[in-house]
């Protein structure tokens, strides 16, 4: 593997992601990451003169909607996925110092 | 010697445009509504979601970067901003990082030192988050997600201010433009203009920039002036004492006139930026940005030279009434009713800015129609009313937007043109006020004021001041004879 990853980079990532890791899962972790970043060191080695960068994998663009309100009051159903729920709001822990 | 500072001052506005919808969804924008019952399965991130881009958006981003002289991104994209908190219910919020819409412009303001441009770095498209409620009772966090997914531009100007005076000019201009295009109605007060302020001091003739703190909570052009002192008088007194700024977000408390640390550069946020895989790029055509391009309205300037050129009216009277979009439609409108200019530049002039100060109304909430307004000033000018009922009815108009004329048949308020009624009062008046009498009749005119006045109350305004005027002086020449 070409690539190494650091504990402190997978310490890092792992904070960023808000993932609290076990020991063995960091390793595991440190082993997927150095084996992704391995494969797309890959497409480094290709000749890419000349070639546009690609901004989306779909050859689309310009998909657009109308400035039209379509959706209505789905409240009662969207608070189902909600954690809690008071005064038809989401409830969560405490935010605010 | 005392050393001399300059600060530098650049400018991040975000403001709401006016679209029915959100950017991404069909979910109404409209305020007001209960908590969460405008919000569907994309403004609240459920998983498996699509959102689509809402081209009204993407129109009033060029419309806007065309005013300020930017070059429009011809291919652009949405990238994917990371963090975590619970007013962002994706957990990233949409924006534009590597390719934003509109690039390098600038706009030119003018202050009591003159004209200066000031550069736009970019202007991009992005979503507003939720709105966060603390329940003390539960003691948690309540979420509301009705602005969740409002479209927002952030316009990100370049260091180029120096002062509080351009800062203000710099607003004033942007909110200016905006609403002249219709795009958002630019309210500092309630948020759908939001300002914040990066802003360093420096040796007079230094090359380098000092460094920059971000002051965020800026909600009234007043509270904008007093940050700005108040941060360049706390980095300089940092300075003088041998000590360094330090790089961070600082909020301002105007009720106390100081600002406190937010988060500083240690903990700043690492938004892991990456292109968002479920929207499509956007081109923009040629033939579409001409269609926009063609689309755009009058501006101020130009509306200002061609109200110099069509209406006989002051140039101070030009300024005041162009200076809010509504204004300038309300007059444009009354006049093109067949009203002469003059006399609806002062109603807007003198009562409406009265009443707007009073009633802490702003332009773009006028209510009163241009037709109200025309029947107003023909009811004045056709005598059926005087000035004084004139200002009585249209301080109602202010308020609801009534009718003029069947406002004043109903309440009875037409000026009394019965000759045998008006002679009685004078006749009257001159019985009960014999000392104002003899003192007109002993050569002092202005008593004749007097009389006027006291025949006034009698007739509760609706005597035409003229006729009163020379009826007292008939009757009272026949009594000196």
């Amino acid at each position: 593997m070409a690539n190494i990853i650091s504990d402190e980079t997978i310490e890092y990532v792992g904070i960023l992601a808000k993932l609290e890791l076990s020991d063995e899962e960091k390793e595991q972790a440190k082993k997927d990451m150095g084996r992704m970043l391995d494969y797309i060191d890959k497409l480094g080695e290709l000749d890419t003169t000349g070639v546009e960068p690609m901004s989306h994998v779909f050859p689309v663009e310009n998909v657009f909607r109308e400035d039209v309100v379509t959706n209505g009051d789905t409240r009662e159903e969207l608070l189902t996925n909600a954690p809690g729920e008071k005064d038809g709001m989401f409830m969560v822990p405490r935010t605010f110092e | 010697m005392a050393r001399e500072y300059e600060t530098v001052i650049g400018l991040e506005v975000h403001v709401e445009l006016a679209t029915r919808t959100k950017i991404f969804c069909g979910c109404s924008t409209a305020f007001g509504g209960e908590p969460n019952t405008h919000t569907c399965p994309v403004c609240t991130g459920m998983p498996g979601s699509l959102p689509v881009l809402n081209k009204k958006v993407l129109e009033y981003a060029v419309a806007v970067g065309l005013a300020a002289n930017c070059k429009i991104t011809r291919y652009c994209k949405f990238d994917r901003k990371n963090y975590f908190y619970p007013d962002n219910p994706q957990n990233y919020q949409i924006s534009q990082l590597y390719l934003p819409i509109c690039r390098d412009g600038y706009v030119e303001i003018t202050t009591e030192s003159g004209t200066k441009k000031v550069g736009i770095h970019e202007i991009h498209m992005e979503e507003d988050a939720g709105k966060l409620i603390h329940d003390e009772w539960e003691d948690c966090t309540l979420v509301d997600y009705n602005r969740s997914g409002v479209p927002l531009i952030e316009i990100v100007s370049e260091p180029d201010m120096r002062n509080a005076d351009e800062v203000i000019a710099y607003l004033e201009k942007l909110r200016l433009m905006i609403q002249y295009l219709g795009a958002s109605d630019c309210k500092l007060q309630e948020g759908s203009m939001r300002a914040d302020v990066n802003l360093s001091v420096r040796e007079v003739g230094a090359k380098e920039f000092g460094t920059r703190t971000e002051m965020k909570n800026l909600n009234s052009f007043r509270a904008i002036a007093r940050a700005i002192e108040g941060e360049r008088e706390r980095q300089i007194d940092l300075l003088e004492a041998g000590e360094a700024v330090v790089q961070e977000t600082r909020r301002w408390d105007d009720g106390k006139g100081v600002s406190y640390t937010m988060r500083s550069k240690e903990d700043a946020q690492d938004y892991r930026y990456f292109p968002d895989p479920d929207l499509t790029p956007v081109h923009v055509s040629d033939e579409w940005l001409e269609q926009i391009r063609a689309a755009q309205p009058e501006f101020r300037e130009e509306k200002m030279e061609r109200y110099r050129r069509e209406f006989d009216i002051p140039d101070y009277d030009i300024e005041i009434i162009t200076g809010a979009k509504r204004m300038a439609d309300l007059f444009e409108e009354t006049v093109a009713l067949g009203t002469e200019p003059k006399k609806v530049s002062n109603w807007l002039m003198g009562e409406t800015m009265r009443l707007m100060k009073e009633t802490e109304t702003d332009a773009a909430d006028l209510c009163f129609s241009p037709e109200h307004l025309a029947k107003l000033i023909s009811l004045v000018d056709a005598k059926a009313i005087t000035n004084t009922v004139a200002k009585e009815v249209f301080e109602v108009m202010f308020a609801k937007d009534i009718d003029p004329e069947s406002y004043v048949e109903e309440k009875g308020l037409k000026t009394v043109n019965d000759e045998g009624e008006l002679r009685s009062t004078v006749e009257r008046v001159i019985a009960e006020n014999p000392q104002s009498v003899s003192d007109y009749l002993g050569g002092k005119e202005k008593a004749i004021g007097f009389l006027v006045g006291q025949t006034m109350k009698a007739m509760k305004g609706k005597a035409d001041p003229g006729s009163v005027n020379a009826l007292l002086k008939e009757l009272l020449s026949k009594l000196q004879a």
